[in-house]
């Protein structure tokens, strides 16, 4: 995942919200071309990720991620040690906020995955904060099926691609 | 770029020269088409001598009669043209002796300013009479759109439908492996050509939507790594987000009078429906039940909204009247339902069916019942309607690659035509018929 390019029809969209720390660089809109090259997906331009404490987290905590049945957004004995270990991960880590990242598998409509995937973020970001971590740290933010980390389309591919994704940002 | 854009928009279709055809509409080709209906198109005669744009014209309204279903156009390939003269006078008997039961002819006439007009005729063959003709004033380099007005005229003569083939397409171009696919606002005529992309690739985009009147669009992006819906201005580009602030909102259509926008936001774990004006405003709630409320579309009529919530514990169809009152699910079938849409006619609601191991599409009556399952595959979902009622474009997701593809199929049924994009396609939006 790239990160910090902010281009053109972005600058509208920061205009357009009150954000409370515009980033430091705004480069001036320019015109896109129609179909550029190369082009890859870069949806981090307002949250940035930070790897090093990424892998800081996934250190410390085991695991950034947690996984969830089908068609469910309850956490089972396994997720809520995992996320109780990342509470205490950003407890420790005052600086840093979380953007807390709900997935959903392929095998559901669009739009229905993306109100599964808020599901699956928000009952991960409530445990965070049931555990300590103060809530205006915490955003969330659904992906639906638009990202799968597994490629397949079998059940072991669903079910790594439901999952809660705790990603540190600043 | 832009400019191109425009003149869809600013340079209207003249009607010129002349009188549409008063007789009556009866005719022995009309009505029943149960085998598709062989139709010549020859290549037309142009005033300038120009033999290229008359051939090209009738290659896109053979194509676009192909691709109804109810045709099998002759020609112009394979099939002798005609004079200028007989472009409004044939000789019925080299066309049935063709084995064509109708005809298309025409002609180019090159006018002042860079403009042609092109006249269409449509002849019963086996009659022996016309039965439609209409004139068309173009910028020559816009002849594609003067094409699609004369087949829209033969379609919606013969058919007894309404026109539908000069209409274009947004989607969202997919490009790039599974994990990391590309997805960019596209637009296109709806036979494929004009193709050009809205959006740049860098922010997530997904299901654009056009307004009533073809020049606006509501979609969601996740540029700046928020979720959230935006409006875009067709022929400018500029866009605009929809509900300031950070909240997730989703799931976008206009009002059937573009006057509002009906959504999803989601807060807490919890998704609702809320309406908008479309110029801004403060955003009103219209469901409040616990569970995902999504896929919002109003009837025609804009006085019902159709929705899915797993309020029962699966995703199933309800209808509530504009202002949220009387909720009330239409959906009974086995497994669950997904997506409606309301028919632009009003007496439809398309939709996808999940169950036994697929994602159907398929349409009910607003009232939920006469269920009809119109295909089959391993995922298809994202229905949007043809501007008359009579075609649903989808996509069609493989199973494995995840690859999709955009479809449109007949209500009245047959096999999915596979539509013309340049890369892999979902969320198509079908537009109301060009101005």
């Amino acid at each position: 995942m790239k990160k910090t390019v902010l281009i053109g029809m972005a600058a509208v969209a920061l205009v357009a919200c009150a954000k409370k720390t515009p980033p430091a660089e705004v480069p001036p809109a320019t015109e896109q071309p129609a179909n550029p090259p190369g082009t890859a997906t870069d949806d981090s331009v307002d949250l940035v990720e930070l790897p090093a404490m990424q892998a800081d987290l996934v250190a410390k905590a085991g695991s950034d991620t947690v996984y969830f049945s089908t068609d469910e957004y309850s956490l089972d004995d396994q997720s809520k040690a995992t996320l109780a270990a990342q509470a205490r991960w950003f407890l420790a880590n005052p600086s840093v906020r979380g953007s807390i990242e709900g997935h959903a598998d392929e095998r559901g409509t669009r739009e229905y995955n993306l109100a599964l995937g808020e599901r699956r973020a928000n009952a991960a970001k409530d445990f965070l904060i049931a555990n300590g971590v103060p809530a205006g740290r915490l955003t969330t933010i659904s992906w639906g099926k638009e990202r799968p980390v597994a490629l397949g389309s079998n059940e072991e591919a669903w079910a790594q691609n439901r999952r809660a994704v705790s990603v540190v940002v600043k | 770029m832009k400019q191109i854009i425009a003149a869809v928009f600013l340079l209207p279709i003249a009607a010129a020269g002349f009188a549409q055809d008063t007789g009556p509409l009866e005719v022995d080709v009309v009505g029943g088409i149960q085998a598709p209906m062989a139709v010549a198109v020859p290549a037309m005669p142009s005033s300038s001598g120009d033999t290229a744009v008359g051939r090209q014209i009738a290659e896109v309204i053979s194509s676009d009669l192909r691709s109804t279903g109810l045709f099998t156009p002759l020609g112009p390939s394979g099939i002798d043209s005609y004079s200028y003269a007989q472009a409004s006078n044939p000789v019925y008997a080299t066309w049935r002796n063709a084995g064509a039961a109708a005809l298309v002819s025409g002609y180019v006439e090159t006018g002042a300013g860079g403009r042609i007009t092109l006249a269409c005729y449509l002849f019963d063959v086996s009659a022996g009479r016309e039965l439609a003709r209409q004139g068309f004033a173009v910028n020559a380099n816009d002849w594609r759109r003067a094409a699609h007005k004369c087949a829209d005229l033969v379609y919606s003569r013969l058919s007894g439908e309404q026109p539908f083939l000069d209409t274009r397409v947004v989607y969202v171009a997919e490009t790039g492996p599974k994990n990391a696919r590309v997805k960019r606002i596209a637009i296109m005529d709806s036979d494929g050509s004009n193709h050009r992309y809205l959006t740049p690739g860098k922010a997530t985009v997904l299901t654009p939507r056009f307004s009533p009147r073809g020049d606006k669009l509501v979609y969601m992006s996740y540029q700046g790594r928020r979720p959230r819906v935006y409006v875009m201005d067709v022929v400018t580009g500029t866009e605009r987000l929809l509900v300031p602030g950070t909240a997730f909102t989703f799931a976008p259509r206009f009002s059937p009078d573009g006057s509002q926008i009906v959504f999803s936001m989601a807060s807490g774990g919890n998704t609702d429906i809320y309406v908008v004006g479309a110029n801004g405003g403060q955003p009103r709630r219209l469901t409040s039940t616990p569970g995902a409320d999504t896929s919002p579309s109003f009837s025609p009529d804009g006085n019902r909204i159709v929705f899915e919530s797993d309020r029962s514990g699966s995703q199933q169809l309800y209808v509530m009247n504009y202002d949220g009152s009387q909720q009330k699910r239409i959906s009974f079938g086995g497994g669950a339902y997904a997506s409606p849409v309301w028919s632009p006619r009003g007496e439809l609601i398309a939709f996808t069916r999940i169950g036994g191991g697929a994602f159907r599409i398929g349409v009910m009556s607003p009232g939920g019942g006469g269920e009809r399952l119109l295909t089959n595959a391993w995922q298809d979902e994202g229905p949007s309607w043809a501007p008359n009622g009579q075609f649903v474009m989808f996509y069609r997701t493989a199973q494995g690659s995840g690859n999709a593809t955009l479809y449109a199929v007949s209500i009245n049924g047959g096999q999915p035509r596979r539509m013309p994009t340049p890369v892999g396609g979902s969320d198509p939006s079908w537009s109301p018929l060009n101005n």
